[in-house]
């Protein structure tokens, strides 16, 4: 964990409200895992923002974030060149064992499933017909849908669903996630998404008998492990346990915790 | 020549006027990974209960303009569980270390402050303004009756000075602080946190699962800095001064304005290397204004 300075060297708008920043920073891009986020400052908003890490590129680390309040409206003015006032890297990252993944993403969710996609694709990007990673990404509506060509370049497949129908399959993620899972042996589920979403995928990866790992969010002061904001409750064998978010988690096997 | 850092508060030295305050640090584990431990005055840990307490549901923080609202309810592993897991640890720095205590009863203050002074913290800061609990909180540090009566419990059973914090939620500061003098106190740290409010308009909801919080962060400090000051006048005892302290210039007001030490909480959220820049911030404003030691400034405003 480290503070750093770090310089924006790309900005896009990938829908209406979502933007991706990408900036550099040797040190953080060293520390970087899957799943894991950066406390980003936001002008004059006091408390740092968590955003989780999308991508890492070389010396070059991406953001990509929704639209909600002023920290994200700061966020979203950047442009190249500007400074921004990073913590990173936080938290505890996914957890990729051997075998098949399977990664679901709700609308912004999905970005720190991208960084999960890269580093379980172990074989050369331009095949990704022999890609271990299958991702299904849910979205409310067809200008919602973000990263879809990023996660085809890594994944096998990738199936997209919106609430409305307006684009790929009509409904949520958990039709697709049912079907792979009873289709093929994954050696786990990686989430990341609302807390219904969380709550469906993990039931059915538990029936299934596939270990499900969730990124969850919780409001965050420090993001380091000291204030104790940010905990979510857990069990573990039989005893109720707070975990910190920032510290223990974001990603925590969803046998644990209290959905 | 360097100026002299050190101040002693109730025959306790410390290496710097800067400690951490209670709640923003852990038990140093997360911070300490910044910098090292050794390098501030002294450590307030999380505030210790009898045994382990899980705390409130979240939210438990809410961002307000310059300031945060928070309602963590005292989330702690029990004092026992402090003596055998932290304190060992906090001991392997060089700097002087705090318990801060809440009990739901007298008897449970002693009872901490017997089992704390034999573990060999250095002080002991009861915290009877902890806005966030029914019991152990704000009830004793409202009314000069119950402060008393925890102070003297305390004073009877530790063998480490004892630190009052006080709470801004009062109507006279100056009275709780002569009382809390008057039963012996050692110190008196302030402010904790003001009690606050948030609510999301698009679901008249309050932001916050406790519905009220504590305010801290720079939108306390000019309350913090008046309220030190109110208490510089009406007690003698040293005074620990925190709320909202983020530069070495703050930290300097708040010695002008009484306090002999502060603390340094929300800023470290912000800025994990927050109490050394404070620190550093204290030194070079006694270096550039030739003053030897930073026991000279507190109290020194010079009124209108
Ligand atoms: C571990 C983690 C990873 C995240 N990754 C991403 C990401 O990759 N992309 C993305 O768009 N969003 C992500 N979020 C959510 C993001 O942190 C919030 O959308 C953001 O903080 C909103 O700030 P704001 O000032 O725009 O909104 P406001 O609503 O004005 O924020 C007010 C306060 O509430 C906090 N807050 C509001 N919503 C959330 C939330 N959902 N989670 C946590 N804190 C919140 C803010 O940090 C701030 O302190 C993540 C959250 C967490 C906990
Ligand atoms: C997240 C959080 C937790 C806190 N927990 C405690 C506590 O356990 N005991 C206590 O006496 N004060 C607690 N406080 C109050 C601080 O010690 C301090 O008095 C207050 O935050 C004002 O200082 P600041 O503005 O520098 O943070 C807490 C404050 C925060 C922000
Ligand atoms: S945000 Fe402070 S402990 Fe997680």
């Amino acid at each position: 964990m480290q503070q750093v300075l770090c310089r924006v060297v790309r900005r896009a708008q990938l829908a209406d409200d979502v933007v991706a920043l990408a900036f550099e920073s040797a040190e953080l891009a060293r520390t970087a895992r899957a799943g894991q986020f950066i406390g980003v400052k936001c002008g004059e908003n006091l408390l740092r923002r968590p955003i989780s890490i999308c991508d890492v590129t070389g010396d070059e680390l991406t953001i990509v974030f929704a639209l909600k309040g002023a920290g994200t409206q700061f966020l979203a003015e950047r442009k190249v060149g500007d400074v921004l006032d990073v913590l990173g890297t936080l938290g505890n990252g996914f957890d990729i064992p051997e075998g098949e993944i399977l990664v679901v993403g709700g609308g912004i969710g999905s970005p720190p499933l991208l960084s999960a996609a890269k580093t379980a694709q172990t074989e050369s990007v331009n095949d990704v017909a022999t890609s271990r990673v299958t991702a299904i990404l849910g979205f409310r509506s067809k200008p919602n849908v973000i990263l879809a060509r990023e996660f085809a370049t890594v994944c096998r497949e990738v199936y997209i669903t919106t609430d409305d129908g307006t684009f790929g399959r009509h409904g949520t993620v958990a039709a697709p996630l049912e079907e792979l899972l009873s289709a093929r042996k994954f050696a786990a589920v990686l989430a990341c998404g609302p807390r219904p979403m969380l709550r469906a995928v993990a039931e059915v990866a538990e029936r299934h008998g596939v270990t499900c790992q969730v990124s969850l969010e919780e409001r965050m002061a420090c993001g380091v492990g000291a204030c104790l904001v940010c905990v979510c409750a857990t069990r573990k064998d039989g005893e109720i346990a707070n975990r910190r978010v920032c510290r223990d988690g974001p990603v925590l096997d969803s046998r644990e915790v209290i959905l | 020549m360097n100026p002299d850092m050190r101040v002693t508060i109730a025959g306790v030295e410390f290496k710097n006027p800067v400690v951490t305050a209670s709640g923003t640090f852990g038990f140093g584990r997360e911070y300490g990974e910044f910098y090292d431990l050794s390098e501030l005055g002294g450590i307030c840990v999380k505030g210790l209960t009898p045994l382990p307490r899980l705390g409130n549901a979240t939210p438990r923080v809410a961002e307000t303009p310059s300031g945060m609202l928070n309602a963590v309810g005292l989330q702690n592993p029990g004092v026992d569980a402090f003596i055998a897991n932290e304190l060992p640890n906090l001991r392997k720095f060089d700097t002087r270390v705090i318990a801060n205590i809440s009990g739901g009863t007298v008897a449970e203050y002693g009872e901490m402050c017997e089992k704390l002074s034999a573990a060999g913290v250095d002080m002991i800061e009861l915290n009877v303004s902890c806005p966030n609990v029914k019991a152990g909180g704000l009830h004793f540090g409202t009314s000069t009756e119950s402060v008393s009566s925890v102070v003297r419990e305390a004073k009877m059973r530790s063998t480490v000075p004892i630190i009052v914090k006080l709470s801004p939620n009062v109507t006279s500061i100056a009275d709780i602080a002569r009382a809390c003098e008057d039963s012996g106190a050692d110190a008196l740290s302030l402010i904790n946190t003001i009690l606050g409010m948030r609510i999301d308009t698009r679901t008249r909801r309050p932001v916050l699962a406790n519905n009220v919080g504590g305010l801290s962060g720079p939108a306390i400090f000019p309350v913090a800095v008046r309220m030190v000051w109110q208490t510089r006048c009406a007690v003698r005892i040293p005074i620990i001064g925190m709320g909202g302290i983020a530069t070495g210039d703050n930290a300097v007001e708040m010695l002008l304005a009484g306090a002999n030490m502060v603390a340094v909480g929300t800023a470290s959220f912000v800025d994990p290397l927050a109490p050394l820049k404070v620190r550093d911030g204290i030194e070079k404003y006694l270096r550039q204004n030739e003053i030897g030691s930073v026991s000279e400034l507190c109290g020194g405003v010079l009124l209108n």
